[in-house]
């Protein structure tokens, strides 16, 4: 591997930075990949739901035989109180037809295969090896060393899909430490369960899926959990924003456990046995924390640059298409043999006018509204789903006075001008 | 289900030769620690306050690399840094 001299670096052997590899190979751009995992996806963790639109341009006919586990045709959210929930639900038969929007996967096999892919559009790809520090020759980023012996790389180009940690970002300076606001940590179990009864309990046909996201009083308004539906197990976790991990004093192991003994959530799962308890970050500070994109012979793609939009639970599809539109940028600016940051600034170009930049940019204040304003998730989904108790629990009190002091109740918990205020950021935020 | 269980599901392969990748910078520190959040934002359980040495003890071979305890420290006292290429964490599914 030493002396050896690349045409691009790329450190992370995830959807942003093998999307970025396949496209350079198949350009036949000579491109390593840098996987500090024993095989590509064997450290990396989502939902996971993964959206087949990215891959256009990328892998032809996607899915064909990637590993996928089902499509998605039903969609529901639940704002779950302490013995309910009040759901939303949209299942679709046109979620039924091909191409699929989106499948469940798991990233040990999804990524795995990608590496193949990429591989076999020429990629070289270097697992077990781990990317320690940029090497940087007048003022601009040369190569990369590794922690094997002689294990300095050298490149015209560094990109940079080391994930949300991103040490190597934070050690070029590009941005300082990921703030605990910023960032959330999941805990998620793959629960085996035979195929037939998840068909039963979910009300689908093998292949199809159902997603559920959930949030509420539940939670105290803190937490987003998931439940997603593979072949023959479910995906279930739940994720809490750092900081309000440590303000109240959460173990995130034990959170995940009264998740999965709500009332609503127990049956789904009842019988399953756990196969893989899995921890990761997810980097939720969206548009506004996200780090410097470029330098002299770098680009920093995927959640690197904290490219998730979290309300839409989109994470590996803006890693793809960021991961694409650098490896474009390399190949316009080996035409002119310029990697300054000034040529790369191409890439942040490409960014801005993909979905990309443009949902990031339109839900900036997300993260912050959620943060700030508990009120939204603790108390609404308690409200709603004491309103739907009561409206429907039928005890002899007319259907008038129970309008009436649902009313009532939500003047004395929340007060008409907050009721205002936050639906006017609602709103402006997500609307 | 018990954590333990849990985590013994998990494939890792620890790093016997090169030893922890999580190290506390100065123990004076964690013992003036007002929250101690280490001991309970780490989803396995890795650090453990050992009251009989009075020192947090870190069990690094239970860590699934997620960078919690790094980014909750507001002391920034944990040198962490990712095992060597290879080690670690291996999950089947992810
Ligand atoms: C619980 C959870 C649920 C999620 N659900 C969804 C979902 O349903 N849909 C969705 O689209 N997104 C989801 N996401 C987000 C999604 O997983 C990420 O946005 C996506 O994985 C980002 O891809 P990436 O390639 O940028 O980073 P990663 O997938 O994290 O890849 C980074 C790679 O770099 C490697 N690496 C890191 N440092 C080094 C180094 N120094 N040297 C060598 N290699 C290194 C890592 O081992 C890893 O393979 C979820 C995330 C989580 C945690
Ligand atoms: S949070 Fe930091 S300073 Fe506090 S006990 Fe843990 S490691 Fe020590
Ligand atoms: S990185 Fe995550 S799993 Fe490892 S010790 Fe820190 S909090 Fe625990």
């Amino acid at each position: 591997m030493s002396n050896l001299k690349y045409d691009v670096i790329v450190v992370g052997a995830g959807p942003a930075g093998l999307a970025a590899a396949t496209v350079l190979a198949k350009a036949g751009v000579k491109v390593i990949v840098i996987e500090r995992g024993r095989f590509a996806g064997s450290k990396n963790v989502m939902g996971g739901v993964f959206y087949s639109d990215c891959m256009k341009g990328i892998i032809d006919d996607f899915p064909g035989k990637a590993p996928v586990e089902r499509h998605i045709i039903d969609q529901r959210i639940w704002l779950l109180d302490n013995n309910s929930f009040v759901g939303f639900n949209h299942k679709n038969e046109l979620f039924n037809k091909k191409p699929y929007n989106c499948h469940t996967v798991f990233r040990a096999k999804f990524d795995n295969w990608f590496a193949k892919q990429a591989a076999d559009a020429g990629a070289l790809i270097i697992t077990r090896t781990l990317a320690k520090e940029a090497i940087i020759e007048n003022n601009r980023i040369v190569g990369i060393t590794t922690g094997r012996p002689d294990g300095d790389i050298k490149a015209d180009c560094v990109i940079i899909a080391d994930g949300v940690n991103s040490l190597l970002a934070k050690s070029l300076g590009f941005r300082k430490e990921i703030k605990r606001e910023s960032v959330a940590l999941a805990v998620k179990e793959v629960i085996g369960l035979d195929e037939k009864i998840i068909n039963d309990r979910f009300n689908v046909k093998s292949g199809e899926g159902v997603t559920i996201e959930v949030t509420g009083s539940f939670f105290n308004g803190e937490a987003m959990a998931f439940i997603y539906t593979n072949k023959k197990s479910i995906s279930l976790g739940v994720g809490m924003v750092v900081e309000d991990l440590v303000k109240n004093k959460i173990n995130p192991n034990d959170l995940l456990e009264s998740f999965k003994a709500h009332p609503s959530v127990a049956p789904l799962i009842n019988g399953g046995e756990t196969k893989e308890y899995l921890a990761h970050l997810i980097p939720e500070g969206g548009y506004k924390e996200m780090p410097k994109l470029i330098g002299n012979g770098v680009m920093v793609v995927g959640d690197a640059a904290m490219m998730v939009d979290a309300i839409h639970r989109e994470g590996s599809n803006l890693a793809v298409t960021s991961g694409k539109l650098a490896a474009e940028t390399y190949i316009e600016a080996a035409k002119a043999g310029d990697f300054s940051k000034k040529s790369l600034s191409l890439y942040e170009e490409k960014l801005k006018e993909s979905f990309v930049m443009k949902d990031l940019k339109k839900y900036k204040g997300v993260p912050a509204l959620l943060q700030h304003n508990k009120r939204l998730l603790q108390q609404y989904p308690k409200i709603l789903n004491n309103a739907a108790f009561e409206i429907l629990n039928v005890n002899g009190v007319s259907k008038h006075d129970k309008e009436k002091l649902l009313w009532k109740n939500m003047k004395q918990q929340i007060g008409v001008s907050n009721l205002i205020r936050d639906l006017f950021k609602l709103w402006r935020n997500v609307g | 289900m018990r954590l333990e269980d849990k985590l013994y599901l998990d494939g890792y392969k620890i790093d016997e030769i090169g030893g922890s990748h999580l190290v506390i910078k100065d123990m004076s520190v964690c013992l003036d620690c007002e929250l101690q959040q280490c001991l309970y934002v780490c989803p396995c359980g890795v650090y453990d306050f050992d009251a009989k040495r009075g020192e947090i003890e870190v069990n690094y071979d239970a860590c699934l690399e997620c960078g919690t305890c790094r980014i909750a420290c507001q002391y920034n006292n944990i040198e962490w840094r990712y095992p060597r290429g290879g080690f670690g964490v291996s999950y089947k599914f992810g």
